[in-house]
């Protein structure tokens, strides 16, 4: 017969015997990602053996150049998406941030100013957004759903429908400019992801994302202000789509008030086929990075073998019904 | 009355074992099961017997081991063939349509049509057959959402006993009932089982057990350790069984000196809005359990969430050591250093997807980081310490609370306010849903803070446990304190006297 004393004991050594919870932790976002990343891997094996043209360095940074805008808007929707929420106005947003940012470098504005102007307008939408959220309680699908037309119409109402373009060789550099060799698009998407993986993983602010999407009362019952941590959910999501149309404008040489459509839809599917759970409280942004990575190659395949623009369209649509049900039908089988 | 010879085993699990990632959930159960019997599997939480129901019923597959139905070897890999082995489950949260009718819920997937038209007549008739066979006279045209829950439990047994169920899994199907429904329920089994129809109960009221039962499997740890007829067998010994420790009190309680005022409630009305506490006042001391007795509705958990910022007060204030903190938020009271113990740990106490000790961390976060960003090992080793400290029966940390038993979880929310230094701790219910032996340990903690000068505010629906823990006690009825008696002169008859408004 054993006693309470050596239950305990032996519980104890449960836990010693274990590895560490760093290690599992660690090694369940690494399984996670691994279905990604070997997704990823192989369309581009298939790419490889389609067409010769894929696998080249100079394809590979267009690549993760194009990826750049994409992967930075997804960031925000990131956030947004474990704590529970969904931003369907950042395509909107990028349109309105290009435009104002655009509008500010043409009335002279210095950089550094017009880059804040730009910044600021997302930041400021996506504080909107927050605040109704969450303090006027409205679903995030129905608030930012409005605010996709709110933000599209403003940014048209301020252009008067037409493009603004023609900056200069400073400004540009922002997309043309190298840094060590590598594209600074693609440095500045690597910083984004550096710094917004330290805020999810190892701040406060990052802790309550997760707890807010995976119980609400529950976090606002261990004394986390809810309401102030979802609003800034929203004000992130704004601020990374205000980079993406810096990012956008700097590239293209032009804001257009029309920019940015469908780009939420893309920014969801980096998400979810980065493995984050669209209802909230689980998910890493090294899983978006790989799904962003995933829809940016897809569209380069494709361009590549020449498919019409048409059928990538439809393609694309498919690739992320099937990526979600895939996801769900192997958490179904794993509970 | 239940026939109690031993009739065929309609059912028998063989050596069934199932693994989940750090813990051996089962290992190598027998479990059989007779026509006719109710069989009652009695065990600590994290013993196994949800598991153990889980893979009968397909939500689970085993890693090991045989099921036979009549002596034949079946395979039950999904829901679906367990429902066509004629095995069905009846779960705390029931698997009803709130919004259609009694006879649509019963012949959900099986209505009677007519050239794809639905046979209302037919319907109706089926499901009075069927409510006739439990012995429950019901409109079937009444909307469920319209019944009691006794009542929609009935309906999903007789919705079972439609689909010719052999064999009925009851997870503590008492759980939410009053006396009276638990004796009409009871009326219900008795009559099924007298068709010969077998149910396993799973429950912890030692009392149901010997009303209902005919066997009883006790399971320790992934193991069943025996099985002993009702209602012969003594509750001491299933108790020593199931816990595997000697529990000669059950309520442990060490009565310490009563320091200084802790907490004083002055008037306490609310929440602003929808009233439902009227005019409480109300200590605490240091070194005192105090607790809060009363019928469900009483005012308890509103005033509980009252003091505890979670909803806000109309009137009154709340004093703690002697500074009005009268909290507007959750933030505003764990920062007085209260601690909140909620009735429904899985709605409003814990992350589930999140980890054991993110769960622990979430209040302490504050004081954990600089600027920001959290101190991960001031964290973890917080997190590890209460681990060990309350016995927490979990792999890691790391391990996500949703895998954890009740009581385990229970010790996780615990872990959370001492971790955050909450000097008062208001339990809701700190024992519901949890195993015999998980409670011994949850009073002994109580012991423990109380000693170190905390001072806890309990309500309890239990008599035993308010009269066994509390040093004193406070009587709510219809929002306002009923009554306050004084640990060595309350009775269980004085409580419930005051609790209906009979006496003061």
């Amino acid at each position: 017969m054993e006693t309470g004393r050596e239950t305990a004991i032996r519980d104890n050594d449960l836990s010693r015997r274990g590895p560490t919870p760093a290690a599992v932790a660690r090694r369940y976002r690494a399984s996670q990602r691994l279905k990604a990343v070997a997704g990823l891997i192989g369309l581009c094996l298939l790419l490889w053996i389609l067409t010769p043209h894929f696998l080249t360095v100079a394809n590979a940074l267009n690549v993760m150049e194009q990826t750049s805008i994409n992967a930075i808007v997804a960031v925000g929707m990131t956030f947004v998406i474990i704590s529970g929420g969904i931003d369907l106005s950042v395509g909107s947003l990028v349109a309105l941030s290009g435009v104002v940012l655009a509008s500010a470098l043409k009335s002279g504005w210095p950089i550094p100013l017009a880059l804040a102007a730009g910044l600021g307008v997302g930041a400021a939408t996506g504080l909107l957004n927050g605040v109704v959220i969450a303090f006027g309680r409205l679903p995030p699908f129905i608030m930012t759903l409005g605010m996709m037309s709110v933000a599209r119409g403003a940014a048209l109402l301020v252009t008067d429908g037409r493009p603004i373009s023609g900056f200069d060789a400073g400004f540009r550099s922002i997309a043309t400019g190298r840094v060590f060799g590598v594209p600074a698009p693609i440095v500045l998407t690597l910083a984004i992801y550096a710094v917004a993986h330290f805020v999810l993983s190892r701040t406060r602010f990052g802790r309550y994302v997760y707890g807010i999407g995976g119980n609400e009362e529950a976090t606002r019952l261990s004394g986390v202000n809810v309401r102030f941590h979802k609003t800034m959910v929203y004000v992130v999501s704004g601020v990374t789509s205000a980079i993406a149309a810096v990012l956008l404008t700097a590239r293209l040489n032009t804001a257009q008030p029309i920019a940015g459509i469908m780009y939420e839809l893309d920014a969801i599917a980096a998400v979810v086929i980065g493995g984050t759970s669209l209802s909230g409280g689980e998910g890493n942004l090294g899983g978006t990075l790989i799904g962003a990575l995933t829809m940016g190659v897809l569209r380069n395949g494709l361009n590549l073998l020449g498919v019409s623009s048409f059928l990538q369209q439809l393609v694309i649509g498919m690739v992320i019904i099937v990526a979600v049900l895939v996801d769900v039908l192997v958490k179904e089988k794993r509970a | 009355m239940i026939d109690h010879a031993p009739g065929t085993p309609v059912l028998e699990m063989r050596g069934i074992r199932k693994v989940f990632p750090g813990v051996v959930a089962l290992d190598g159960v027998d479990f059989d099961l007779r026509a006719g019997e109710v069989h009652v599997l009695l065990g600590e939480n994290g013993a196994g017997k949800s598991t153990l129901m889980k893979i009968l019923s397909g939500a689970y597959t085993k890693d090991a081991g045989d099921v036979f139905i009549d002596g034949a070897p079946v395979s039950i890999g999904s829901p679906r063939d367990a429902q066509s082995l004629g095995i069905a489950t009846i779960y705390q949260e029931l698997s009803l349509v709130p919004q259609l009718t009694v006879a649509e819920n019963i012949l959900l997937g099986h209505e009677p049509s007519r050239a794809g038209v639905i046979d209302r007549a037919a319907m109706r008739d089926a499901a009075r057959r069927s409510l006739a066979e439990v012995g429950l006279d019901l409109d079937p045209d009444r909307r469920l959402d319209r019944l009691g829950i006794a009542e929609q439990q009935m309906v999903e047994v007789a919705k079972a006993l439609f689909r010719r169920a052999r064999v009925l899994v009851m997870d503590e199907p008492t759980s939410a009932l009053t006396a009276r429904e638990i004796d009409r329920l009871f009326d219900v089994i008795r009559r099924v089982t007298a068709a010969g129809v077998a149910v396993v109960y799973i429950s912890h009221r030692m009392r149901e057990l010997a009303e209902i039962g005919t066997r009883v499997t006790v399971l320790r740890d992934g193991r069943a350790v025996g099985t002993f007829p009702l209602p012969e067998t003594s509750f001491d010994a299933l108790i020593r069984l199931m816990a595997n420790r000697e529990v000669r009190d059950h309520f442990p309680r060490r009565r310490c000196k009563a320091g200084d005022e802790l907490l004083r409630l002055e008037h306490v009305s609310g929440p602003s809005g929808a009233p439902r506490v009227d005019d409480v006042s109300l200590t605490v001391c240091r070194g005192e359990i105090v607790g809060l007795a009363g019928l469900l509705g009483a005012g308890r958990t509103e005033l509980a969430r009252l003091v505890f910022g979670a909803d806000r007060p109309s009137s009154g204030r709340v004093v703690v050591s002697g500074r009005d903190v009268t909290p507007k938020t959750p933030r505003q009271a764990i920062a007085a250093g209260i601690g909140f113990l909620p009735e429904d740990r899985k709605r409003h106490g814990l992350v589930l997807m999140r980890s054991v000790g993110e769960n622990i961390g979430l209040p302490s976060l504050a004081r954990w980081s600089r600027a920001g960003v959290v101190s991960g090992r001031t964290e973890h080793e917080t997190a590890e310490r209460w681990v060990t400290e309350l016995r927490i029966k979990t792999p890691t940390v790391a391990e996500r609370v949703v895998r954890l038993s009740g009581g385990t979880q229970q010790k996780v929310v615990l872990a959370r306010w001492l971790a955050a230094d909450a000097s008062l701790l208001v339990m809701d219910e700190p024992t519901r849903g949890v195993d015999v032996g998980a409670k011994v340990e949850i009073y002994e903690l109580m012991n423990r803070l109380t000693d170190a000068g905390a001072g806890i505010l309990m309500i309890s629906s239990e008599l035993p446990e308010v009269l066994g823990m509390s040093d004193r006690i406070y009587v709510m009825r219809h929002g306002r304190i009923q009554a306050e008696l004084d640990a060595a002169s309350a009775s269980e008859e004085r409580v419930l006297q005051a609790a209906l408004g009979l006496a003061s």
